[in-house]
């Protein structure tokens, strides 16, 4: 192939986790990959989302990969030479009321009838026990033990890192224009020539629904920027991440000390322009919650605020498989806020994609093809 | 190491630094009472513990953070002394006040 | 004091500038609304001119007390006023601008259609060995204790460093029968003749006589140590010795307080939030908004007066004010743009003659380059206790920018929001990559620009949609 800059077995469009776990796990199954990042790695959601490894609470379809991923980051020091700043004390979702409690506990009882067993309801005393800051009011929540938080921007870069240190190779500043096939293989044009490849892996996120219309396959993708806030340090007060029930709320405190405040209340978002617009009003909501549910964060002082460039899906569940339309194409996009647990596993399952075609574990749910008939 | 000036006039102000009583100057900030009162540190940081004190006196540098009336981590260059007022010094990450609402 | 829901202008800043801002916007009828984190007018430089105890005016000079008109004329333009209140967000709503606003301790939204950003200044970082110890201050510190308190620097003080202010303080200081112990200047041997290109401009502004005046002064009370070199502030707990070196000769002295200044650099923070672009200037050495002869910033409906848009001083920034208020008062239909020229004159002919000679001053005070970027175990970002060895050593790792700085290292995540470091990292990551600081470019800044407790957000209005939405678990977030 003539023209190129670099070729290579596989492209990654997108520098974010999922790109860099599936370029290192591309690396690992023998699979040489060039990854293109229009900023640098880590820049929009990767890097400053909350950090939450979380298999509490999720979308059922979303529970084998996300306890298949949970194992992973228990390991995750061998697989990238790195502990991300993983610690497991936990996440629990909390009831405030008694409606709450019933959903919560219908939801664990749902959870066994599948086989789950690894969230647990805990009564008031349990949760007073183990998050003794919490409202008085609260009855209690529902528990997953092993679940935890690492950071993020850490955790993107140590699977940069050793993606690199298996010979792929991360082109930042790099911006895709154009996706087309040639003879039996791809030419991604970019703003720094065209790049070739054999197979085309799309993971870029809020922009990922470009690539699905240039293979004729275009999927309903909302670009959306959930904010965040986090305080001053505080002393160690906070041990599982809690997440609210009724209330969108996460709120965890860092290794450092700083409080976490995430929630999903969003941002206004141009995604063009990379920007997002905070909005106050809907930072206050969040800020009432937290304050209704740990009294003592009333005096907490907030230091920063910010909202990171995410996809969302209309059934807020990503998209993880091969093209419907062309050959050699994959997709892991569309992880709707709460797509950084699943990181580790993504990149193995693009990987398994790619090599055989195929996964054992159960994707179906994530196909492109449930966004309309082609 | 700072004296005042004769034409300032008295310090009448009653407040409390670390629960001892300090008279203050009426119109001076937090940071200068303390100054005034011969503390150039005001807390230690949350990082490696070490001493910090007023170094902007203008509200940019947050090195003069201090716990004024049960609130943690207010800029005492930026707030005026008041007759009463509680003023702690602050030890690493500032303590969470523990009972009750913290008074405005 | 009540501050209402919604307001022609927001000005932000009681300094020259936003005084001037605020007194032209009020006597051209718009509703007027100028905020200030300070408990009386006056910024900075006229810092306390309303409440000093320093009556006699011999002590802090005529220059400051020249304030004292612009207060008066303020007063008198019938703006509203909000001392104590910090605005910690300026967002875009409804074609016009949201100010968040922290005022006697309860956050607030206030409805604006344009807003005057004046900001001002702050001192440049000075990151010598030992200066975030106790007894380790910026000069101007110690001038805003002289001028709001009252309180003189006791003991075996040092000043060092270079520029105007220091020399002032300096000249206070004198007046005061204060004792300085050396005076340790930092302007380079070689700068007399590099600025001399700009004498002749120099000779026929207002800072010529100025300048010699003080330093006569100051030379009257002070020893004065000249070309210093290298400067270390040492001590266990507390400041107890300054090292330096001049002329090839290093020297250790006992001292009590140090006072450092070399030169003020534009207020960023709140204009960059918003979103205003800026641009490195390479004789300021600072990232400096961009803006028009009016004050205009990139950003439609936000102006930018004073030092915040660039040093150039208390009549410049006054000057500048006036230009952005008229520009206001024209933009919301109160002035015809030939009133507003004709009003405009003098502010233009003003700012010309401050410009004159301003050249001179930035070069002649250019802050060496060993005073700005420091080595080794020297902390960088005092916040997050970051020194210069981690900061080099993260960019060897691949690190290009201050945000990446930021990830990797938590420097700039303190709550001064890269006031004090934010200059440095960046000439710091520019030097060891061999580029320019305008493409390395700044920390990217967010609201809330000021600190705001929690407690404070959540008594903001919600919206009606997230008053009544309650996210069931079935659409659970994060």
């Amino acid at each position: 192939m003539s023209g190129f800059v670099a070729t290579a077995d596989a492209i990654v469009v997108g520098g974010g986790l999922h790109g860099c776990s599936a370029a290192l796990h591309l690396a690992r199954a023998g699979v040489r990959a060039i990854v293109l990042e229009k900023n640098y790695v880590g820049r929009h959601a990767s890097g400053v989302n909350a950090g939450g490894v979380r298999t509490l609470s999720r979308h059922e379809a979303e529970v084998p990969l996300a306890l298949a991923a949970l194992d992973m980051w228990y390991a995750i020091g061998e697989l990238v030479d790195d502990d991300c700043g993983f610690e497991s004390n936990g996440q629990v979702r909390i009831a405030e009321d008694e409606r709450d409690a019933a959903a919560l506990k219908a939801r664990e009882a749902r959870m066994r009838g599948l086989g789950y067993a690894h969230e647990r309801w805990i009564d008031a005393a349990e949760l007073l026990a183990r998050v003794p800051a919490i409202a008085p009011h609260c009855l209690g929540g529902l528990l997953a033990e092993r679940d935890g938080a690492a950071d993020p921007y850490r955790t993107t870069a140590a699977f940069r890192r050793k993606a690199e240190a298996l010979g792929q190779r991360i082109h930042e500043g790099v911006r895709v224009e154009r996706v087309q096939r040639v003879g039996n293989a791809w030419s991604v044009a970019t703003d720094q020539g065209a790049f070739g490849a054999r197979a085309l892996v799309n993971c870029a996120g809020a922009w990922a629904d470009r690539i699905c219309a240039a293979l004729g396959e275009p999927v309903p993708l909302e670009p959306i920027a959930p904010m965040m806030m986090v305080t001053l340090r505080l002393p160690p007060f906070l041990q599982p991440v809690v997440l609210g029930a009724a209330r969108p709320l996460s709120f965890k405190q860092t290794g450092a000390g700083t409080v976490l405040i995430g929630g999903g209340r969003r941002a206004r978002v141009d995604r063009d322009a990379e920007t997002t617009k905070l909005d106050f009003r809907e930072l206050a909501a969040s800020a009432r919650t937290v304050c209704d549910l740990f009294p003592i964060m009333r005096s907490a002082v907030v230091n920063r605020a910010w909202a990171g460039i995410e996809a969302r899906m209309p059934d807020d569940i990503p998209v993880i498989s091969r093209s419907s339309t062309t050959r050699d194409a994959y997709h892991a996009f569309g992880f709707s806020a709460h797509g950084f647990e699943l990181g580790p596993i993504v990149g193995r399952i693009v990987a398994e994609l790619v090599t055989t075609g195929g996964t054992p574990l159960p994707i179906a749910p994530f196909a492109i093809e449930r966004f309309g008939p082609r | 190491m700072f004296a005042r000036r004769p034409e300032a006039g008295p310090s009448n102000v009653a407040v409390t630094i670390d629960g001892q009583p300090s008279m203050a100057r009426a119109g001076d900030s937090v940071a200068a009472a303390m100054l005034a009162a011969g503390l150039l540190a005001c807390r230690t940081t949350p990082v490696s513990g070490a001493e910090r004190g007023p170094f902007c006196m203008m509200g940019v540098c947050f090195d003069c953070l201090v716990t004024i009336d049960g609130n943690p981590n207010r800029q005492a260059c930026l707030v005026a002394v008041r007759a009463g007022m509680r003023i702690e010094r602050q030890s690493g990450p500032a303590a969470i006040p523990v009972e009750g609402e913290p008074s405005a | 004091m009540t501050i209402d829901e919604r307001y022609d202008v927001a000005v932000v800043g009681a300094g020259a500038a936003g005084l001037a801002a605020a007194s032209e916007c009020a006597r051209a009828g718009v509703a007027t609304l100028l905020l200030d984190e300070q408990p009386s007018p006056g910024g900075q430089i006229y810092r306390s001119i309303t409440t000093t105890p320093l009556a006699d005016r011999r002590v802090l000079g005529s220059d400051y007390w020249y304030g004292e008109a612009l207060v008066r004329e303020f007063e008198r333009a019938g703006a509203a006023y909000a001392p104590r209140s910090t605005v910690w967000a300026v967002t875009p709503e409804g074609g016009g601008f949201e100010a968040g606003v922290s005022s006697d301790g309860a956050a607030r939204l206030v409805a604006v259609k344009r807003v005057i950003l004046a900001t001002g200044a702050l001192e440049r970082p000075f990151p010598i060995p030992g200066w975030t110890l106790p007894g380790v201050m910026m000069a101007g510190a110690a001038q805003i204790l002289l001028k709001s308190s009252g309180l003189l620097p006791r003991g075996r003080i040092v000043l060092a460093g270079s520029g105007p202010l220091l020399y002032l303080l300096a000249a206070q200081l004198v007046r005061t029968d204060t004792r300085i112990e050396r005076l340790l200047d930092t302007t380079p041997p070689a700068r007399w003749r590099v600025a001399a290109r700009h004498a002749f401009a120099f000779a026929v502004s207002p800072y010529l006589a100025k300048g010699l005046g003080l330093l006569r002064e100051a030379r009257r009370a002070a020893r004065i140590v000249e070309h210093v070199e290298h400067l270390e502030a040492l001590g266990d707990r507390r400041l107890s010795r300054v090292r330096y070196m001049a002329k090839g000769r290093s020297e250790e002295i006992i001292a009590d307080l140090l006072l450092l200044h070399q030169g003020v650099v534009p207020n960023i923070n709140l204009a960059s939030a918003i979103g205003c672009a800026q641009r490195w200037d390479a004789s300021q050495l600072a990232f400096i908004p961009v803006v028009d002869e009016w004050g205009a910033s990139s950003v439609p409906g936000v102006s930018i007066a004073g030092d915040g848009a660039g040093i150039a001083g208390a009549r410049a920034a006054e000057a500048r004010g006036r230009l952005a208020g008229l520009h206001a008062a024209c933009a919301l239909g109160r002035l015809d743009p030939a009133e507003r020229d004709r009003r405009a004159r003098t502010s233009r002919s003003e700012l010309a003659r401050q410009a004159r000679g301003r050249a001179f001053i930035d070069t002649l005070y250019r802050p060496a380059e060993p005073l700005r970027l420091p080595q080794g175990d020297t902390i960088v970002c005092r916040c997050e206790e970051i020194t210069a060895r981690q900061i080099l050593d993260t960019v060897k790792l691949g690190c290009i920018g201050p945000n990446q700085m930021k990830s990797f290292l938590r420097c700039g995540m303190g709550p001064c929001q890269g006031r004090f470091c934010g200059l440095t990292v960046t000439e710091l990551i520019a030097k060891a990559r061999g580029v320019p600081p305008a493409e390395v470019g700044y920390y990217r800044l967010r609201f809330p620009v000021k600190p705001v407790t929690l407690g404070e957000i959540a008594a903001l209005p919600q919206t009606e949609a997230s008053v009544q939405a309650v996210a069931r678990l079935a659409k659970s977030e994060d």
